[in-house]
């Protein structure tokens, strides 16, 4: 197990993407960001304030859980459904910005994508990670990424954010030494 | 056929052996005369069991039982006197319908097959049946039950009771007031209320056991209580006895063993009229039946097909099978708990119901009788197989379960009529 | 989980896990999105030998919202009133693959005896067996309980509920006695004697006779159905002693609290059990337990059928021979 993001990269990897956000956009007044529970969502949270610091107006942020659209919901026990907060004027012409911790097999946007389907008509739909490990099963790809961490399938990474994990980090488990 | 039974056990556990000629216990061996040994090493004779409570559904019913499964059945259960319930279709209430189930039972010759007559035509409760016609055909008919329905009108039940005295018969009261227990499906108490279940309440049995037993002080005949469920009831029989009423009472395996909790699963099988009780019932039924307050041990032996059972609770049938598994859970329960001895238990189910019912050649092993015992292995243990039974019905509540005592060999008039080693 | 037939099956965790989900569902529902493809080919059977139109209905919405394939089957006119069996029936179903059955039945255990398991390999869901449970029903009352007085969190605790009436025959009192109580409430039944179930004492819940005395004492009171049959059994004199005595009325109303809530699981007899002034108040909850009653189901639904299923493990262990 190895720490492969510690608190201030992350923090700095965060910064940098609400940059983007904002410069991809043109600012923040149409944008709405879109977390996806458990951790996804309190960063999103994390990067609303981060956007309200640097253009000094609030930004629009929810939560989107997207277990009923899974497509790998018979797979295992049924899942326990997470907080779904869509900001009160909905999400049609938003640019909607999805957030999610860990980038990997695609599944969990896709299943995001067809949950926002359901919700309304976004004007675009964009994808922020904090880490992309590649081994994508779809043809997706993020727009904001805080650092691409090349991985083997058997390996598994960890987020741990302080407001459930008492610490901001990031770790990858299972890496065979070579 | 002569037969030599050597090295048993007598049921004081004392070495035993028996010699039989022509089908009946003679007291020696006669010179010159040829006996087949039979070898009983371990196991241990008992006079055949009788059971006052049979139903063989034939006629009418032949898909769930006939005279000859019920016989087959009987004999692998150590019986070698059955007594046939009347509520077949026609039901039992004429010379011509008990005769004819008495040849039944006399042509398969595998047991003693006795009919018991309906009380009142049809069981309808209103009218009596020829009573005397039944005893005096060839079946000598001499217990009358209604038995599946009370025989609730009092006026009616007085009438019985004096009639049959005349030939000294008995009425064998099937006790539950119809009132009390319209569409009832278990007993009344806490299961019930949880189950959703319609309740059968104690009271509806004890009632009609204390009004008969009032009924036959009062015009002094003789009443049998049949399958007796109930801790009021156990004590209302007591304390007849103690006034001197000539009252007789039955139990069944089932109500000495299961309670009401068994039916949380829905499962039918455990749906039988009278219903299981609670365990302070089987408490009280294995006292009374150990300190003699019941007399005897009656199977209620009540074959149903499978798709009698296979449905809704509400639409399930009553009943349970108990030929073959009687003596087991007799054992089981009253001897193996250490109630009674094994020699007490043989009393119940054997020599005091040939008594009651007057079976003059079964319920003892004395020389001069008829040869009707069975050879039982007290030490073996065997696991209840629904689909291996010799009934036509499956509707065991005992499937699976382990049960003490198997018997091994039956013997009807001196001829082996059951060898569970043949079987095998 | 793989069936829902009576509130023990359920653990208290498993209740509050419905009721959490019942309420994302049907926040999910406010925000507009009316329809999830999260049972997408699973198939529903609703299998009702009883009229229930209500019931029936608030499956099959709650199944179709979901994406399910729902199929209906109604004794009437089937090979049921031909003499089928319930068992027949079960094979049937589970032969066409039924992921779930959803039954209704006049009889006390009608659903434990379709869950066999040499029966039925799908889930079986008890709509109301005879006078046994309504599981589905103490579920959406515990919601709507939980919505208007536990702002839709926690449990129950400290919270008292009377229900009142036809406690012997109804499948919706012995859900609810077992459901409120395992969430922490404290239950009063009101009946006359004559319909309280013998063995009530062991059910752990106050009984009382007098609706007077205890409507002060509670925090939502349930009036249940009386049928007008009752009265032929003797099981009380007359309809208007019965409304007398054990009828809510607004006389009676007033000995609420103001913030006690109303409940009946319908349809209802107004007029016998209650008026109709005190069924259309503002106390009255009576229409949300219906549209409750739908994500409640949905919840019932995505929980027993949304994960790998029993028979989703059969299957593909089959496809490995």
């Amino acid at each position: 197990m190895s720490v492969i993001l510690n608190a201030g990269e992350i923090s700095r990897a965060l910064r940098r993407i609400s940059h983007e956000i904002l410069e991809k956009n043109h600012g923040s007044s149409e944008v709405l960001l879109l977390g996806i529970p458990t951790r996804g969502a309190l960063l999103s949270q994390r990067i609303k304030v981060l956007i309200e610091e640097i253009e000094k107006s609030p930004v629009l942020a929810g939560t989107l859980d997207i277990t009923m659209y899974r497509d790998d919901l018979r797979m295992r026990p049924p899942r326990t459904l997470m907080p779904t907060e869509i900001p009160g004027g909905g999400i049609d012409e938003k640019h909607v910005v999805l957030v999610d911790d860990v980038f990997y097999s695609g599944r969990t946007i896709r299943a995001a994508l067809d949950a926002i389907n359901e919700v309304g008509r976004p004007r675009s739909v964009q994808l922020a990670v904090l880490i992309d490990r590649g081994h994508r099963e779809l043809p997706i790809r993020a727009d904001f990424v805080g650092k691409n961490i090349p991985t083997a399938k058997d390996e598994s990474v960890r987020v741990h954010l302080t407001e459930i994990d008492g610490v901001d980090e990031v770790l990858i488990e299972g890496r065979t030494s070579s | 056929m002569n037969l030599h039974v050597a090295n048993a056990k007598n049921v004081k556990g004392l070495a035993t052996e028996l010699w039989i000629e022509s089908g009946k216990i003679v007291s020696q061996p006669t010179n010159g005369v040829v006996y087949e040994d039979i070898d009983a090493n371990g196991l241990t004779l008992v006079p055949g069991l009788v059971d006052l409570h049979t139903h063989l559904r034939e006629p009418g019913r032949e898909d769930a039982e006939t005279v000859l499964s019920g016989s087959q059945a009987a004999v692998a259960g150590g019986y070698t006197a059955i007594s046939a319930m009347p509520n077949t279709f026609p039901v039992a209430d004429t010379a011509g319908v008990v005769e004819q189930v008495f040849r039944l039972g006399e042509h398969h010759n595998l047991c003693d097959v006795f009919p018991i007559g309906a009380v009142t035509v049809g069981q309808d409760g209103k009218h009596l049946a020829e009573l005397a016609a039944m005893y005096q055909s060839e079946a000598k008919v001499r217990i009358f039950s209604d038995d599946g329905h009370c025989v609730a009108d009092p006026l009616v039940m007085r009438r019985a009771l004096e009639y049959v005295k005349t030939f000294d018969g008995i009425i064998a009261q099937h006790a539950q007031d119809p009132r009390l227990t319209e569409s009832a499906q278990m007993n009344e108490g806490v299961i019930s209320a949880k189950l959703g279940l319609k309740g059968w309440p104690a009271v509806a049995e004890e009632a009609i056991i204390a009004r008969d037993v009032l009924l036959a002080e009062h015009v002094d005949s003789r009443l049998h209580i049949c399958h007796l469920t109930t801790a009021g009831g156990v004590e209302i029989v007591r304390n007849a006895k103690k006034r001197g009423i000539k009252v007789t009472a039955e139990v069944t395996p089932h109500h000495l063993l299961l309670t009401d909790d068994v039916v949380e699963s829905y499962d039918s099988v455990y749906k039988v009229n009278p219903p299981l009780r609670t365990l302070k019932d089987v408490h009280a039924l294995r006292e009374g039946l150990a300190d003699g307050t019941i007399d005897i041990i009656a199977t209620d032996h009540a074959p149903h097909p499978q798709e009698a059972k296979d449905c809704e609770w509400n639409a399930a049938a009553f009943g349970m099978l108990g030929l073959e598994t009687a003596f087991s859970i007799g054992y089981l329960t009253m001897v193996k708990s250490g109630l009674i001895s094994l020699e007490t238990l043989i009393e119940r189910m054997s020599t005091k119901p040939a008594e009651i019912a007057q079976y003059l050649y079964h319920g003892k092993i004395a020389v001069g009788t008829k040869a009707n015992f069975a050879l039982i292995d007290l030490k073996a243990e065997w696991k209840v197989d629904r689909v291996r039974l010799h009934s036509k019905s499956r509707n065991t509540p005992f499937h699976e379960m382990v049960l003490p005592g198997m018997v091994m060999k039956t013997f009807h008039n001196g001829a082996l009529v059951f060898d569970r080693k043949a079987k095998l | 989980m793989k069936n829902l037939l009576s509130i023990n099956d359920l653990s208290k965790a498993d209740a509050l896990e419905i009721l959490d989900t019942a309420v994302e569902l049907s926040r999910l529902s406010e925000n507009t999105v009316r329809k999830f493809p999260t049972l997408r080919g699973r198939t529903v059977v609703n299998l009702f030998f009883e009229d229930s139109t209500r019931t029936r209905i608030s499956f099959e919405a709650a199944a179709k919202r979901l994406s399910a394939d729902v199929i209906n089957f109604s004794a009437k006119g089937s090979s049921l009133s031909k003499g089928e069996s319930l068992k027949d029936t079960a094979l049937t179903l589970q032969a066409m693959g039924a992921d779930a059955v959803i039954i209704r039945h006049s009889a006390s255990g009608a659903a434990h005896q379709l869950a066999r398991q040499e029966w039925m390999k799908g889930s079986v869901i008890n709509a109301g067996d005879g006078t046994h449970e309504h599981p589905t029903q103490a579920l959406l009352d515990a919601f709507t309980i939980r919505r208007r007085l536990r702002a839709d969190s926690g449990d129950l605790t400290g919270l008292s509920v009377g229900i009142v009436g036809d406690v012997l025959h109804s499948r919706v009192a012995r859900s609810n006695v077992l459901l409120l109580q395992k969430l922490g409430a404290e239950v009063i039944l009101v009946a006359p004697p004559t319909l309280l179930p013998v063995g009530v004492d062991s059910w752990g819940a106050q009984v009382r006779y007098s609706l007077d005395d205890v409507l002060p004492l509670v925090d939502a009171v349930m009036m249940l159905r009386v049928q007008r049959e009752r009265m032929e059994d003797l099981f009380f004199p007359t309809e208007r002693e019965y409304s007398r005595n054990f009828g809510l009325n607004l006389e009676r109303m007033n000995r609420l609290k103001n913030t006690a809530i109303v409940m009946h699981p319908g349809p209802m007899n107004r007029g016998l059990e209650i008026s109709a002034d005190s069924a259309d108040s503002h106390q009255s909850v009576i229409v949300e337990q219906v549209a409750n009653g739908v994500s409640v189901r949905m919840s019932v639904l995505y929980l027993l059928l949304g994960g790998a299923t029993a028979r989703d493990l059969n299957l593909s262990s089959a496809g490995g021979m």
